[in-house]
């Protein structure tokens, strides 16, 4: 395997990427949805920072509005900081500048996310092309290097090959290679390995913090799934309706959950050893973007809600060093412990 | 790029769609009502006579052995003799094929060059005024009739401002082209009209898909990413459209060669017909019938150019 040229040029000087209030809302036909709402977070340099949640709790569209790629009609607004600049307010030619070469994204489904038409060579290529200034003949030699990086046998040979012509882990690692055509500092990872057997996904995700570690880059991995996030993240974000309820360590949060919905996903998780227990679910199903109940979001599937609840949205508070959550009766919900 | 096993597999398959041809070419001749002999001498011709004719042309073999003939005498390159016209209908049809098929791939051309641009805009501008005025445009143009479409262009840009001439086919090669510019504009209308719904709904389509979002995620500029992501996949169903269609347009051809009077052979093929004059009828059905085996050919082709999961 070769070594990336900017791994040293790059060591050592990370960004960070500081989102506030972070809106994005959809205006279909009159009434405005908001999918994401006043979100914030920071990812420190080296940081694998896992995004967690249901389905439409507004994970993606989270991860998408930091490069601007919310599909229309989106609206986006807040501040994106990322090594000084703000990704929101920058015009277009600088965006791009930005786009796929100090931040980069892969999605959930390789099959989907990768051109079926154009040969691997083409969609690496011309991510090269974009943000290097390296010959037709280098940048076939840096594709080979990619390919190999991320683990693609024989990379050489499977240069002129289609998507459709790789296994689906593989497909996978082809997406990351053309990810890190540009030497993203920043990898914002939208379910990776959901698409894939559970055993491949264990080699992706160790793919990605082997990656982390060697070229430096920070890491914002959206998932759904607990174990990932045990697995590969430092720090988590927990999101609920399109907000942050609570944010901390992953080893804190794991150990004492303090907002109920994050406690009701670590129940419905499976844990190993040899006490048998019965598997939790949260009961009810996440409220629509379009019909948010008043006060806190959560209230109607909480089993700790008082009055206060139902009129008040408890806003994002810092309650112990590098934790917020956002719940009235947190210290109730800590001291109940894991269900 | 195109996967040579797919080229022959796909030109393999030619020779059953060209045996199929002359079965149906042979019998469909075979089947029109009235016969030769009569539609040129009228009543006036005697059982002698028409028993001598007969026996000259062939046409009292039994059906199988006329079929053979016929195969023989087409693989050795001979259409026959005109009855009417008495000269080789290859030769006929070497005179007017050429200004159908120019009139056919500058209809193509042209309808492309129409419909490509105008797709993109009326997706990129879904639903908003602009779309609607293409989308309204070309509904009102693919519901007009050929020939008054031909007669509305003839009436302003010939008869008025006397830009095009008002029929004939010229020449030299780009006195063809001058002469059948307005003729092409007239078929490419349809062709256009279809060849830009289907791209449209394509385009959108395409749009959505993930890749196109990954793309943007890579940072490419926008030109890159609609014509190398979007436009090229949207293509695809739209050249296989483009296949039957032409071919509906060649039969288009016949209408507007008579509006534009071009010696091509749409002329020629109504006239064989009141004639009864089986060889050329044979012989233009066998040509088109062919030209049209290629042109579905070559969109094939293309379409598998375009998208290496067709030659798997």
């Amino acid at each position: 395997m070769s070594a990336i040229p900017a791994e040293r040029a790059r060591a050592g000087q990370g960004a960070t990427l500081s989102v506030r209030d972070l809106t994005t809302s959809f205006d279909t036909s009159g009434s405005p949805v908001t999918a994401v709402d006043r979100v914030s977070f920071d990812v420190e340099p080296g940081q694998v920072l896992g995004l967690v949640g249901e389905s439409g709790s507004g994970k993606s569209v989270t991860l998408r509005s930091l490069l601007r790629l919310a599909r229309a009609p989106a609206e986006t607004t807040g501040s994106v900081l990322w090594d000084g600049r703000d990704i929101l307010a920058l015009p277009e030619a600088k965006l791009r500048a930005i786009r796929g070469n100090e931040i980069a994204m892969i999605f959930q489904e390789p099959m989907t996310a990768l051109n079926p038409v154009l040969t691997v060579q083409r969609q690496i290529d011309e991510s090269l092309r974009a943000h290097t200034r390296l010959s037709a003949r280098d940048r076939r030699v840096r594709a080979i290097e990619l390919l190999d990086l991320v683990g693609i046998p024989a990379a050489a040979g499977r240069l002129d090959d289609y998507p459709h012509q790789f296994s689906g882990g593989m497909r996978q690692r082809v997406m990351i290679a053309i990810a890190l055509a540009g030497e993203p500092r920043l990898l914002l990872a939208d379910e990776p390995t959901t698409a894939l057997d559970v055993t491949i996904q264990d080699q992706i995700l160790k793919l990605i913090l082997d990656l982390r570690e060697r070229l430096g880059m920070s890491v914002i991995l959206v998932t759904h799934d607990l174990g990932v996030v045990a697995q590969t993240c430092d720090r988590v974000a927990v999101m609920y309706a399109g907000r942050i309820v609570e944010t901390g360590e992953v080893g804190e949060i794991f150990r004492e959950p303090h907002h109920p919905y994050t406690r009701g996903l670590l129940g419905s998780v499976p844990r190993g050893g040899t006490e048998r227990r019965p598997l939790l679910s949260i009961e009810g199903t996440p409220p629509s973007l379009a019909a948010m109940p008043s006060g806190c979001a959560f209230h109607p599937r909480c089993s700790f809600r008082t009055d206060i609840c139902f009129a008040v949205s408890p806003p994002l508070e810092p309650f112990a060093p590098g934790r917020q959550v956002a719940c009235h009766h947190h210290q109730r919900v800590a001291e109940a412990g894991l269900p | 790029m195109l996967n040579l096993g797919f080229v022959v597999r796909r030109l393999l398959q030619m020779i059953p769609t060209f045996v199929f041809i002359l079965v149906v070419t042979f019998v469909i001749v075979r089947l029109l009502p009235g016969d030769p002999l009569s539609a040129q001498a009228g009543d006036r011709v005697t059982d002698a006579q028409v028993a001598h004719a007969q026996a000259e042309l062939g046409l009292d073999q039994p059906m199988l052995v006329q079929f053979f003939l016929f195969v023989k005498h087409v693989l050795s390159g001979d259409l026959g003799r005109s009855y009417v016209v008495q000269i080789p209908v290859w030769r006929l049809i070497g005179q007017r094929l050429p200004p159908t098929l120019i009139l056919t791939a500058m209809s193509t051309i042209l309808g492309i060059l129409i419909a490509v641009p105008l797709a993109f805009v009326a997706a990129l501008r879904r639903d908003r005024v602009s779309d609607a005025a293409i989308r309204g445009t070309f509904q009102v143009g693919l519901s007009m009739p050929v020939f008054y479409i031909g007669l509305v262009l003839l009436t302003v840009f010939s008869a008025q401002l006397r830009w095009f001439p008002v029929g004939g086919y010229g020449d030299s090669m780009a006195d063809h082209v001058y002469h059948l510019f307005l003729p092409s504009l007239t078929l490419a209308v349809s062709l256009a009209a279809v060849l830009m719904r289907n791209l449209r709904t394509a385009i959108i389509d395409v749009l959505n898909a993930e890749y196109v979002d990954f793309a943007r995620a890579k940072g490419l500029m926008p030109r890159v990413i609609m014509i190398r992501h979007v436009l090229r996949n949207a293509l695809i169903s739209s050249v296989a459209l483009l296949g039957p269609t032409i071919g509906t347009l060649l039969g288009g051809a016949v209408i507007t060669e008579s509006v534009f009077a071009i010696p091509g052979v749409g002329r020629l093929m109504i006239d064989s017909i009141y004639g009864r004059d089986y060889p050329v009828i044979q012989g233009l059905t066998l040509s088109l019938a062919v030209v049209v085996s290629l042109i579905f050919l070559a969109t094939d082709l293309i379409q598998a150019a375009l998208d290496p999961r067709v030659a798997q």
